[in-house]
């Protein structure tokens, strides 16, 4: 049974307890015609069994209880009366419900009808609005007609008291920016001085500028539950319809006219003087420097717009053979480093001329380095579709029916990642088929689809990409997995396991739980195979399961492998530094701290205890810890865990230099990088420091 | 950390499948039959939203957004109405009590999730 199914069911069961309750609320009411309970009560019970009737598909018993609503509605409010008649059709409108809720529901529907008419009579003047039963658009959500791309101004200017309702304007902004290029400028001018100011009122308003194809109603529907306390005005101001061949637009001084934010004759009198238009507003107060902002925001746009169009015409992209790209990034890379070392001297040089040279080159390189690896990103979409043939012909081959289902293919990722991320994704998605989904007519008995579906997303989470792929398969067997890792000596028959401890299992080499091997898989290499690449990409791997319903492996990837926003720390002479995407905060640990732990590796944080590594002893640091040390807590699959070093020097960019062959293995190191003065900082491996203590 | 829905209604199969289609879509969901059980079961959780019906026996929704408003945690929490009255009479006086906004039924699961994208980050 699907679930829709279960909540028929579970609708009838509970309309059946209405309609009795409904039934002896109307005897009693007979009795005793003006009791407000009774009435209440027999309104309530139409009323749920309307509302939840037409959410689940009974829309003939919808529209029926709907008029029986009515009409008790208004004896409620005091405007019709109980007759023995009124109570005598609600009983048969009952019995008509009840035939109608069962299963083979075969009613005359003629006696429907008539009882709908008999009770749009007695609802006194007839000034109702029919009910709409079963439409697909109440709420004015999920209005989507594709249109052509046209640009939109709108001002939001919400009621001041929008917080109190619980609106976050914000959130709406965010929606609209779903929607297509969006550009938006925060009026800050209203809010008043500090003491006269109430945080719990919204001062700002928004202009904003969307390019969208989505449409006007796409718009309002953002706003739909807002629009009747704030200000909104949407302007269509370019129409990709037309001025393709000539293109205008408006200058800055007609907007701002247009808007209403300057008036003709002010516009007229600025422009006689020769400066920059936006300046002179500013300067001579006629207009506010966001308004102005806001006008050449929307006015760039618009140029943009048609630049697009007329670019799109011409060619857009020119092909360069990666090596060329790499040599760039590593060139990119070396400049970075010779960039440290030039703000780390200038800093102690004392002299502001080359300070300032030097924090212009730190800003340019900064720049140059991000749009160097952005050209390196590629959509991770076109390794999609080589799966989607993977999983046809997988299908076909072991008679299965799948579907496979992407998600994100726009999701950019540095094109090495997407190179290396190929073998092991199609391991885990023959995994998926062949172990996962079950056979058609296996299928079919539990009660699911016969078509088997496997979902395969990628999305953007902070400075990393998280795939996720999913199936909707047999799940991971936990008794065949523990009875395996038994047999081949992983655990130890007494270890009590998470089921998260024990579906990582299935990553230790050599461990396969299928019966029989196939072609396709089942030969026991792979997934330990799989979780290697992907920490060699520097990503992690995690994998849950439930029986029955699925296995959904995750696997969260950094944007790019050479350049990474890092912590640098210092343990003695020597520095260290961690990817900062790991770090969640750092706290001091005194020596009275670690006295009060008696002996047990564990800093207290607010109140919480989370134990930490000494890297001192870790990388045998020798020297003695000083008085006051820093505990850096990161997060590593999902456990917060501490690393313990002398001190804490700060946010570092570091260039990722792999070891040399001889320490390639060292476990709890994945790097080094080189730093501005010319010495070498370890990276640390957080995940295998944790794995390992 | 998953956000926790409140959601307020006397029809146990509408509290069934709005239930579903929130834990489904990773949301924690408190349910409640009408707006006394509602006070009576939200106990200090933090609730990132709540979704309410408005006819309920005992307290009415309309009742129930005007005490939540009034507690201390609830000041800004978004309200959002479940209703078959598309009159405005109604989304009014839940608008005036303090709701964010309304959902009228019927509705499809995915379009309360659209909804609730609109309030809860």
């Amino acid at each position: 049974m699907d679930m829709a199914q279960v909540h028929r069911e579970a609708f009838r069961e509970e309309a059946h307890e209405l309609l009795t309750e409904l039934e002896s609320a109307l005897l009693e009411l007979e009795e005793n015609p003006v009791d407000a309970n009774l009435i209440g009560c027999a309104f309530r019970a139409m009323h749920t069994i309307k509302g939840s009737g037409a959410m689940f598909g009974f829309y003939e018993v919808a529209e029926l209880t709907h008029e029986v609503e009515t009409v008790f509605d208004q004896v409620r409010n005091g405007s019709t009366s109980v007759t023995k008649d009124l109570i005598d059709k609600t009983l048969k409108a009952g019995d008509l419900i009840r035939c109608l809720l069962s299963s083979n529901g075969a009613v005359d529907e003629s006696e429907r009808q008539q009882l709908i008419s008999t009770f749009r009579q007695m609802a006194a003047p007839p000034e109702d609005k029919p009910v709409h039963v079963g439409s697909d658009n109440p709420a004015g959500a999920l209005r989507e007609s594709e249109e052509d791309e046209k640009l939109y101004r709108i001002r939001f200017r919400p009621s001041p008291d929008i917080f109190l309702t619980g609106t976050d304007p914000l959130l709406l902004l965010k929606e609209l920016r779903d929607l297509g290029k969006c550009r938006i400028i925060a009026h800050l001018c209203d809010i008043p001085s500090l003491d006269s100011m109430d945080p719990e009122r919204c001062y700002t308003y928004w202009d904003i500028i969307l390019s969208t194809a989505k449409g006007i109603n796409a718009i309002k529907d953002v706003f739909i539950f807002v629009e009747e306390d704030s200000e909104i005005h949407i302007t269509i101001i370019d129409d990709s319809g037309n001025s393709i061949d000539k293109p205008i637009y408006k200058k800055l001084g007609e907007i701002l006219v247009e808007r209403g934010d300057l008036t003709t004759e002010d516009m007229e009198q600025v422009l006689q003087k020769k400066k920059l238009f936006g300046e002179i507003l500013v300067e001579s107060g006629l207009a506010d420097p966001s308004k102005v902002e806001a006008a050449l925001v929307e006015q760039q746009q618009i140029r943009e717009a048609q630049q697009k169009r007329q670019m799109s015409a011409a060619a857009a992209s020119i092909r360069v053979p990666s090596e060329k790209l790499d040599t760039l990034v590593n060139l990119v890379g070396e400049l970075v480093t010779v960039q440290a070392r030039l703000s780390q001297t200038a800093g102690l040089r004392n002299d502001t001329h080359l300070l300032q040279i030097a924090e212009e080159v730190e800003r340019l390189t900064s720049e140059l380095r991000d749009s160097t690896l952005n050209i390196r990103m590629m959509p991770i979409g076109s390794t999609f579709s080589k799966f989607k043939r993977l999983v046809r012909d997988l299908s076909q081959q072991l008679e299965k029916e799948v579907e496979m289902v992407t998600e994100g293919a726009g999701t950019e990722l540095d094109k090495t990642v997407i190179e290396r991320l190929n073998d092991p994704l199609v391991h885990i998605i023959r995994n998926s088929i062949d172990h996962g989904i079950e056979s058609p007519e296996t299928r079919q008995a539990a009660g699911k689809p016969r078509q088997g579906t496997v979902h395969l997303t990628a999305e953007h989470s902070g400075d990393s990409v998280i795939l996720t792929i999913r199936d909707d398969g047999a799940g991971l067997d936990k008794n065949a997995i523990r009875a395996k890792a038994i047999e081949k000596k992983l655990i130890l028959e007494s270890a009590e396991l998470s089921d998260r401890e024990l579906f990582a299992l299935i990553f230790a080499p050599g461990f396969s739980t299928a019966k029989k091997i196939t072609g396709v898989s089942g030969r026991g290499v792979g997934m330990d195979v799989v979780k290697q690449s992907i920490e060699a990409l520097r990503g992690t791997i995690d994998i849950t399961s439930q029986k029955g319903e699925g296995t959904t492996i995750t696997i969260k990837l950094p944007l790019t492998l050479a350049i990474i926003e890092s912590l640098m720390v210092k343990i003695g002479d020597e520095y260290f530094v961690m990817p900062l995407s790991l770090v969640e905060e750092c706290v001091e640990l005194t020596s009275n701290d670690i006295e009060r732990a008696h002996g047990r590796n564990l800093a207290n944080v607010r109140g919480s205890m989370i134990p930490y590594i000494p890297l001192r002893q870790r990388f045998l640091l020798g020297d003695k810890d000083p008085a006051i040390q820093h505990v850096v807590v990161t997060e590593v699959a999902g456990e917060r865990i501490g690393l313990l070093v002398d001190s804490v020097i700060g946010e570092h960019q570091t260039v990722i230099k792999s070891l040399g062959r001889m320490y390639r293995d060292v476990q709890g190191l994945s790097g080094a990088t080189i730093l501005g003065d010319g010495s070498v900082a370890l990276i640390l491996d957080v995940p295998q420091l944790v794995q390992w203590g | 950390m998953a956000h926790t829905l409140l959601i307020v209604d006397d029809s146990a199969s509408m509290r069934q499948m709005v239930s579903f289609t929130l834990k489904d879509a990773g949301y924690e969901v408190i349910s409640a039959n009408n707006g006394k059980d509602a006070l009576a079961k939200i106990n200090n959780a933090k609730i990132s939203m709540v979704i309410t019906d408005l006819n309920m026996p005992e307290m009415d929704g309309i009742e129930l957004i005007r005490q939540l408003r009034g507690l201390p945690g609830f000041k800004f929490t978004p309200i959002v109405m479940l209703t078959t009255e598309s009159q405005d009479s109604k989304k009014m006086a839940g608008k005036q009590a303090g709701a964010s906004g309304w959902i009228v039924k019927p509705f499809k699961p995915q379009q309360l999730l659209d909804t609730i994208k609109k309030f809860v980050k």
